[in-house]
């Protein structure tokens, strides 16, 4: 059956033979030439094509404007699907040259593979997930731990070599898999040791034990009192912040006492905690400030008619502004609801506006420190020391990344602002991330760079499999002067 | 070697990607959510192997399936050998001609008997098999030609029909056809018998030794094709109207053969824009909605 010129691919075991110009089976390796080559498209960011669909400022604040009318390069080639030469004994696969205003820039894309890598998720919840260090799973294999919970955000830690590599083969497999979609911001369900089950995916709300998070609440009730009492005094006697985990009453609040707002004789159900702060006024639901009360009132006990006075004016308002109330007392101390007025609106408003939307979000981080950085140079320390010297910026798929400080080229990004489909995994496992090193010819010379290897960006727009995509507004431009080089974000 | 078997949710959420080598599955279940999510833990579980188990008997699976011959071992293989078995004794046919449907088969029923759910469906590269409860129904729709995704017509099927499996052939298509047609799409009872039926109804639209047709011998284009030296279709010039009416009227024999012995329950038969359909009544549903449509959406493709 051989045939001379077909080639076999051991991709998968179909084992196909492939004639030259043809593909397998699957329709993804190909024969070029007697090469087997796979095409998926390499990824190229446009940056012309992003003016079209973004306004763009006279002048990039980046890029201070040097009296001159040259302006950079519109393009940009990321390293996602550029293929990789693990462990990186030859030259990346692409080494490009660009000039930027006068200068020589080079490119060195890659796609790295990253045994230690892992992914940083924050997930905006009040709900309790899990204990701290309790194991996240994934289809029941450990992928990652609770670690610390945040300001209205928890957060969890996924991945990285022990899970990847420490494990049993089916924990390596899952926590790969499970790495890949959430860099690929794909939904997935992590289920939390004598805890939640959270679906997580990048720029989405969480989905906790199937209830979607819509909104972050401004603050604890008591934490809203503290931050508007001051624009509540004098336009009313009482306000009340409904909320499932602390209530806030702001006359009994310190921030009312330092207002010298007067008592007012109301009592609240649930316990006391400290003063004008209130736990488990009501159950937990999904009515007024995540409790399940319906008629705000129901919370109140009758006001003390030694201190209460017939026309108190009562605000009654939830942690995100979406439920509120205002009522004042009859002559008989009863609260009695009535419109609400102008100036109190404004500031049910101003609750509202405070609170943003609930979301996940998943920043990928690998250290990029190994054999990798001989893909770029004979010397690899020297890679190191450039980009700790910011003469090279390292970007990954074009985004901007956070260099850690310390030993290694370790960084983090967010996988948001990455193009789709730039991640994918070998059966190590681990990720296969694409990372781009940028810095002038010369000091890529001065590093040891393969210069024999260099190739003008002319003669790679040109080439098939191709994918040209609109650079992301949201970026600065890979190739624009850094500012700072540890961070561009 | 790359990383093998991917399973994944596509963005949506909702349906189940499963990918290995060559075999690309979508797949959506509907019920109850626990039980969505243990269709698709029985389905990722069973597909881990599939491939492999497939590759064990792989020269034996792209043997000529005349005369019988051991049985094959894999439950997949199985399925391939006994949806082309009908066809064997008087034409050219392996059991590779039933894979996708037979992957398909076989994965929805392990679904199905995991999983209490009310709609089903895995879609293996446009081979489908199906699964409706009492009273359920689902939309499919219809493409005229494998290289082009706009749709020409819908079929509902619903739970009182026996229809559980679709297949679509034709030259433009992933695999090599001996044929012409633009497009077979069949209704059958099983996806696997849908496939094969498809291959043989797309081979039979055929004009043999006409000059605006191209041929190349397949183990010229894929050595290790299972059609071996046969001619297989890359390249169909103009033909005449009378020419198509020719070519869709043999396929349209063989579909009515197969009609009548149960293997099919419905065909409808594409080549450049003019269609065929056999079993109108048994598919009742699929006719009545995607007929009226198919003329008038066709002639818009031709000159798109």
């Amino acid at each position: 059956m051989a045939d001379d010129d077909a080639i076999r691919c051991d991709a998968c075991p179909v084992l196909c033979y492939i004639k030259p110009g043809r593909t397998g089976a699957c329709d993804r390796y190909a024969n070029d030439n007697g090469q087997l080559v796979r095409i998926d498209p390499h990824v190229v960011l446009d940056r012309a094509l992003s003016r079209g669909d973004s306004i763009v400022p006279f002048l990039d604040r980046d890029r201070d404007w040097d009296g001159s009318i040259v302006s950079g390069p519109e393009t940009f080639i990321t390293a996602i699907g550029a293929g990789t030469t693990y462990p990186d004994y030859k030259p990346a696969p692409f080494i490009i040259s660009s000039e930027v205003q006068g200068v020589d820039v080079v490119t060195v894309v890659t796609e790295g593979i990253f045994s230690y890598c892992g992914v940083k998720v924050k997930i905006d919840t009040d709900r309790h997930l899990g204990p701290e260090t309790n194991l996240v799973r994934a289809r029941g294999e450990p992928v990652g731990h609770v670690t610390t919970g945040e300001y209205g955000s928890q957060m969890l830690s996924l991945g990285g070599v022990r899970h990847l590599t420490g494990g049993s083969r089916k924990e390596g497999t899952v926590a790969c898999e499970t790495l890949l979609n959430l860099c690929d911001r794909k939904p997935v369900e992590l289920t939390i040791d004598e805890g939640a089950t959270v679906l997580v995916q990048a720029g989405k709300p969480p989905v906790v034990d199937g209830v979607l998070e819509e909104r972050m609440r401004v603050g604890c009730g008591s934490a809203t009192i503290g931050m508007f009492a001051k624009q509540w005094f004098g336009k009313v006697d009482e306000v009340v912040v409904v909320d499932d985990h602390i209530t806030g009453v702001l006359s009994e609040h310190q921030a009312g006492k330092l207002l010298g707002i007067r008592e007012t004789g109301i009592k609240m159900k649930g316990h006391r905690s400290t003063p004008g702060r209130y736990f488990r006024v009501a159950e937990p639901g999904t009515a007024w400030g995540g409790t399940n009360i319906e008629d705000p009132l129901s919370i109140l006990q009758t006001f003390n008619p030694k201190i209460a006075w017939p026309k108190l004016r009562l605000l009654m308002v939830s942690t995100t502004g979406e439920h509120c109330a205002y009522y004042e007392l009859d002559e008989a101390l009863r609260p009695v609801k009535k419109e609400l007025p102008s100036l109190l609106s404004e500031s049910v408003a101003r609750i509202k506006e405070n609170c943003e939307p609930a979301l996940c979000n998943v920043l990928f981080m690998g250290g990029a420190g190994g054999s990798l950085r001989a893909g770029v140079t004979e010397n690899p320390v020297r890679l190191t020391h450039s980009v700790r010297d910011a003469l090279t910026r390292v970007t990954c798929g074009g985004a901007p990344v956070y260099v850690w400080p310390g030993g290694g080229i370790t960084f983090m990004v967010d996988v948001s602002r990455i193009p789709e489909h730039a991640f994918g995994y070998v059966p190590t496992p681990a990720l296969v991330a694409p990372i781009e090193f940028t810095l002038k010819l010369t000091d890529y010379a001065a590093l040891g760079g393969y210069m024999d290897h260099v190739r003008p960006l002319d003669s790679m727009l040109h080439g098939e499999g191709r994918r040209h995509l609109s650079a992301n507004p949201d970026n600065p431009w890979p190739l624009s002067p850094a500012k700072s080089p540890r961070s561009d974000q | 070697m790359r990383e093998r078997a991917q399973i994944r949710l596509l963005p949506d959420g909702r349906r189940l990607h499963l990918h290995d080598g060559p075999i690309d599955l979508i797949v959506e279940a509907f019920g109850v959510l626990a039980e969505i999510n243990a269709a698709y833990r029985a389905a990722a579980e069973r597909f881990v192997t599939v491939l492999d188990e497939l590759c064990s008997e792989l020269t034996f699976l792209r043997q000529s399936a005349r005369g019988g011959g051991r049985p094959a071992v894999g439950l997949i293989a199985r399925r391939m050998v006994a949806a082309v078995a009908p066809y064997g004794e008087w034409t050219f046919i392996t059991p590779m001609a039933a894979v996708a449907g037979a992957v398909a088969e076989e994965i929805l029923d392990t679904m199905t008997s995991a999983a209490t759910l009310s709609r089903a469906y895995v879609n293996d590269g446009g081979d489908i098999a199906l699964h409706l409860a009492a009273g359920e129904q689902l939309v499919v729709g219809m493409v005229e030609r494998p290289d082009r995704s706009s749709l020409f017509g819908t079929a509902t099927l619903d739970s009182t029909q026996p229809v559980r499996g679709i297949a679509t052939s034709g030259w433009r298509g992933r695999s090599f056809s001996l044929g012409i047609a633009d497009a077979v799409t069949i209704l059958a009872d099983r996806s696997a018998m849908a496939d094969a039926a498809a291959t043989i109804i797309a081979n039979a639209v055929d004009l043999p030794g006409h000059p605006s047709i191209t041929r190349a011998p397949a183990c010229d284009l894929v050595p290790d094709s299972d059609l071996g030296d046969r001619l297989v279709t890359q390249g169909v010039g103009e033909l005449s109207l009378g020419e198509i009416g020719d070519a869709l009227d043999t396929g349209v024999a063989v579909a009515r053969s197969l009609l009548s012995r149960g293997l099919i329950r419905a065909a409808a038969l594409c080549l450049f824009g003019v269609n065929r359909v056999v079993g109108v009544s048994e598919a009742s549903e699929a006719e009545s909605v995607a007929a009226p449509e198919r003329a008038k959406s066709s002639r818009s493709l031709i000159h798109a």
